[in-house]
């Protein structure tokens, strides 16, 4: 049998989180058979891309949960302006007797703790402990690695929802592997991003709502999945298909917090808010239909050629290049096409080109895949999350928190300016796992055959073990995919 | 139902606000306390508090640059320019005629004429090799040799103290500084750290190691770090290696971050050791010492980083207060370095180096050493000061007379394999 470790190491760090210490599955010797191969079977692994076993809540509960919070802290501070607006009315009137009264009053009956941790902020680490635990834990971890792609391409953000982790759950995972058109309606019919860009709020200008009310039209989620999500900027739609495809998506909405103490925050669909009639887009009629009307869309613009050239070519640039080859993009776009958006598939045809197994390692890693790397190096069983998750933000990729819609940056230039900053998060993980580790056995195990003789060289002849660890993550060997 | 939407609107979903991590969240991640219930039974019987600060030099300080033998006629001669002299430029601070302090460090200098510092020189482990990792494990751990270990001789002296009736676990807290516990502290005691609230300074040595790598490796991440460094000007004036040696240090870790770092975390240790309640026992760490190009013992690089131990040091006298008086800080380095300057106007690594003591505690104000002398024939190996103190004799001597470890378990279980070395005696006041 021929053993190719050099080819295994590059999956790993390509395609996966990087080669795990004290690992049977996640090891490069464990995959040098057949390289090609394990990336393959990770794709056909029981659950993969799932987070099984969880009592994670659901997206609706986790809303309710955040919402209660809130409004329990309003009306405490609400009670207590009240209160404080009484005393001082009567210390005007008798002056003396302001303090004492003051003193014998009881404390406003919060419904809650005043000081209490916001349960918002304990759900956003749950669900990172899920999502990164998931990533650290996996053998080579490509299919997780396909989950982070495609969450950051349908993404929310966590400062407007308490459901960001919960979305990611519920809309990417079940289809990673699945079709695309499936994640698309997943995702886009999901209440964190009917809430991120604005849907919920849109009402046709001729739906009942609209007419009473003189409210009317959101393009933002229309405009971005058409933009982003789909075919891509400068296609095949005009700002026409825009407008039409907003009211196609009116009355896609959830149900509010505030009346809803058991569905609240969960998708609806009101025809109320609906705008009714036929719509005509990017050249074809869809009839009246409710909520199966923009399903028809969605339909559509999951197998239209734009968008599997659009979503193709940020897989490759993604995995394999800044400007990927263009016949890489072809077979690609070629696959998703004939296999009607098949994920699997696709992923399939990624790895099993030649392109993809090019020796330069033109990409950088982002921050949260070379955090992740770092403690699989390590063998850390256990990953620190409010630390992992702080560091993250730190290195200018916070947790489900893109600055924009975009989501983030899959360009060597965005990541390029953060190299100082991962000098000095790796410095401060070295320092709390280098005692654990022999930095020299840790060459071989994080980078094998890929390590240069200055990396070597530069790990073995370190002042510390530290100063080793840091060199190690350090290299470009590690930083580049 | 339009009402209705309105109340919900301002923020339907929630969640804004709670993710901006705060300086403290982002470095709580690594580091915590240790405590543990052993407490220094005998000296409370004596009516002492004592308090022992361990603070460990990793990367090999040149006890030559720190404290030099400015009265041996062979001293210039070995340095040359870089030798501190009392009549140089920046003139070194006398202590007794015949050494004299760097003089970056008037904090330990006026702690030496009050009495309240002690300099050991020409002081050793019994490690006789040059490998950083293995020096340090040695000077840990307080074993004779390096090898596996996973105890460190501060913590087995702990255990040798007698559990006090009085105390609990949960309120006898010693503790150890910095993101990662030192192995000097690690053991059967159960330790936890405490890490000051910032990302830790990158020292300029792994900062000039990970540009070299860079350099030799990947042109974009060389460019990128070097502009980031502020660095590329002095690259282009011909390479970092062949800085003149006077040039002012390069602050690529920011040295004004270090200084900042140092006194915090001594100072948060000193507080801790304060505190009525609080450990009597603890340790810290504290790298960059490795000077193998432009050491800059006068006005550069070794100058900067011992000024920002001064600070430190000065940090814990002032945040130990009247606590001082039963407070002795040792503070040691895996081995010295090399006599001579190397090619690169650096330290290679040596033998012996100095130790240095402070604290209230200490009968101080003194240089203690039986010097072997600078002439290449007193020379270890002809290229290293030769060691003359072990130091396992002063460590002895400070933990049987501050802290009342037992003298049979100094030999036994503390540092194995010592017998032959005998506890300094007459450190303490």
């Amino acid at each position: 049998m021929t053993l190719d470790p050099r080819g295994a190491a590059l999956a790993l760090h390509r395609f996966g989180f990087g080669p795990r210490r004290a690992s049977t599955s996640g090891s490069i010797a464990a995959i040098a058979s057949d390289p090609q191969g394990a990336l393959l079977a990770d794709l056909e692994a029981p659950n993969a891309g799932q987070i099984v076993n969880t009592d994670l809540p659901t997206s609706g509960a986790e809303i309710r949960t955040g919402y209660e919070f809130n409004a329990a802290r309003l009306a405490r501070a609400n009670l207590e302006r009240r209160r404080k607006e009484a005393a001082d009315a009567a210390a005007m009137e008798n002056p003396g007797a302001g303090n004492s009264m003051a003193a014998e009053d009881k404390p406003p009956a919060g419904p809650t703790q005043p000081n209490a941790v916001p349960p918002q902020r304990q759900i956003f680490l749950d669900e990172a402990r899920a999502r990164i635990g998931a990533a650290n834990d996996a053998d080579i971890g490509f299919v997780e690695r396909l989950v982070w792609f495609w969450s950051n391409h349908f993404c929310v953000s966590a400062d407007g929802t308490a459901a960001a982790g919960a979305y990611e759950r519920e809309a990417i995972r079940p289809h990673v592997l699945g079709r695309f058109g499936d994640m698309l309606q997943a995702a886009e019919g999901h209440p964190a991003m009917l809430f991120y860009l604005d849907n919920w709020q849109s009402i046709g200008p001729d739906s009942v709502l609209g007419i009473n009310n003189k409210r009317g039209l959101n393009e933002n989620l229309a405009r971005e999945i058409l933009e982003l999500h789909t075919l891509g900027v400068r296609t095949v739609y005009t700002q026409a298909d825009v407008t039409t495809f907003a009211k196609v998506l009116t009355g896609w909405t959830f149900l509010p917090t505030a009346t809803n103490p058991d569905h609240g925050g969960e998708f609806v669909f009101n025809s109320l808010m609906h705008e009714p009639g036929d719509q005509t887009m990017i050249g074809k009629t869809y009839p009246s239909g409710g909520v199966q009307q923009g399903r028809s869309v969605f339909d559509d613009l999951a197998r239209n050629p734009a968008t599997a050239r659009h979503v193709s070519t940020k897989l490759a640039r993604h995995f394999i290049a800044d400007d990927p080859p263009p016949a890489l993009i072809d077979q690609l776009t070629l696959r998703f096409l004939e296999t009607e958006g098949d994920l699997k598939a696709v992923a399939k045809a990624l790895v099993t080109a030649p392109e993809a197994w090019a020796p330069e390692r033109a990409k950088i890693k982002r921050p949260g895949e070379w955090l992740v790397a770092t403690r699989r190096a390590a063998g850390r069983k256990d990953v620190n999350i409010q630390g992992i998750t702080n560091q993250q933000a730190l290195l200018g990729e916070p947790l489900w928190r893109p600055s924009a819609p975009k989501g983030f940056s899959d360009d060597n230039a965005a990541w390029l300016d953060g190299l100082t900053l991962r000098l000095q998060a790796a410095n401060a993980f070295a320092q709390v796992v280098a005692a654990d580790v022999d930095p020299k056995e840790l060459v071989d195990v994080a980078l094998g055959p890929l390590a240069t003789e200055e990396t070597r060289l530069a790990v073995a002849r370190a002042e510390t073990k530290v100063q080793a660890l840091t060199l190690l993550v350090m290299a470009p060997e590690f930083q580049r995919r | 139902m339009i009402e209705m939407m309105e109340t919900t609107m301002r923020s339907p979903l929630q969640a804004a606000t709670f993710h901006a991590a705060s300086r403290r969240e982002l470095l709580l991640g690594s580091g915590v306390l240790f405590a543990w219930a052993f407490v220094p039974r005998l000296a409370r019987a004596e009516g002492r508090d004592p308090r022992f600060l361990t603070i460990v030099l990793r990367g090999a300080l040149d006890g030559l640059a720190a404290v030099a033998p400015v009265g041996d006629p062979d001293w210039v001669k070995l340095r040359g320019d870089n030798a501190l002299r009392l009549d140089g430029k920046t003139p070194a601070l006398p202590l007794d005629g015949f050494f004299a302090l760097n003089p970056a460090m008037p904090n330990v200098h006026r702690l030496y004429q009050e009495g309240h510092a002690t300099i050991v020189h020409a002081a050793a482990t019994p490690y006789r090799e040059r490998s950083h990792f293995d020096g340090q494990d040695v000077l840990e751990s307080g074993l004779p040799k390096p090898g596996p270990t996973d105890t460190g001789w501060l913590n087995r002296a702990l255990a040798a103290l007698e559990p006090s009736p009085d105390a609990i676990a949960s309120d006898r807290r010693a503790f150890a500084v910095g993101p990662i516990t030192p192995l000097v502290v690690r053991g059967a005691a159960p330790v936890l750290s405490w890490t000051p609230p910032r990302l830790p300074p990158v020292s300029e040595e792994t900062t000039l190691r990970v540009l070299d790598l860079y350099r030799h490796t990947d042109p974009t991440f060389a460019q990128v770090l070097e502009e980031r460094l502020g660095l590329a000007a002095i690259a282009k004036a011909g390479g970092i290696a062949d800085k003149k040696p006077d040039a002012p240090a390069i602050q690529g870790g920011g040295i004004e971050q270090v200084r900042a770092y140092f006194a915090e975390a001594a100072g948060a240790a000193a507080k801790f050791l304060a505190a009525p309640e609080g450990p009597r026992i603890g340790a810290l760490a504290f790298d960059g010492w490795d000077t193998h190009v432009n050491e800059g013992a006068v006005n550069g690089r070794l100058a900067n980083l011992l000024g920002a131990l001064d600070g430190a040091i000065a940090a814990i006298k002032t945040n130990m207060g009247d606590a001082w008086q039963e407070t002795v800080v040792t503070l040691v380095t895996e081995f010295g370095r090399t006599a001579r300057i190397n090619g690169n106007e650096g330290t290679d690594h040596g033998t012996a180096t100095v130790a240095l003591i402070a604290g209230g505690a200490l009968k101080g104000g003194r240089v203690i050493a039986d010097w072997p002398g600078v002439k290449e024939a007193d020379l270890y190996e002809k290229r290293d000061l030769k060691p003359t103190t072990d130091l396992r004799a002063v460590l002895k001597g400070l933990l049987r007379d501050h802290l009342r470890v037992d003298a049979s378990a100094l030999t036994a279980d503390i540092f194995p394999g010592s017998d032959a070395i005998a506890p300094m005696t007459g450190l303490l006041a």
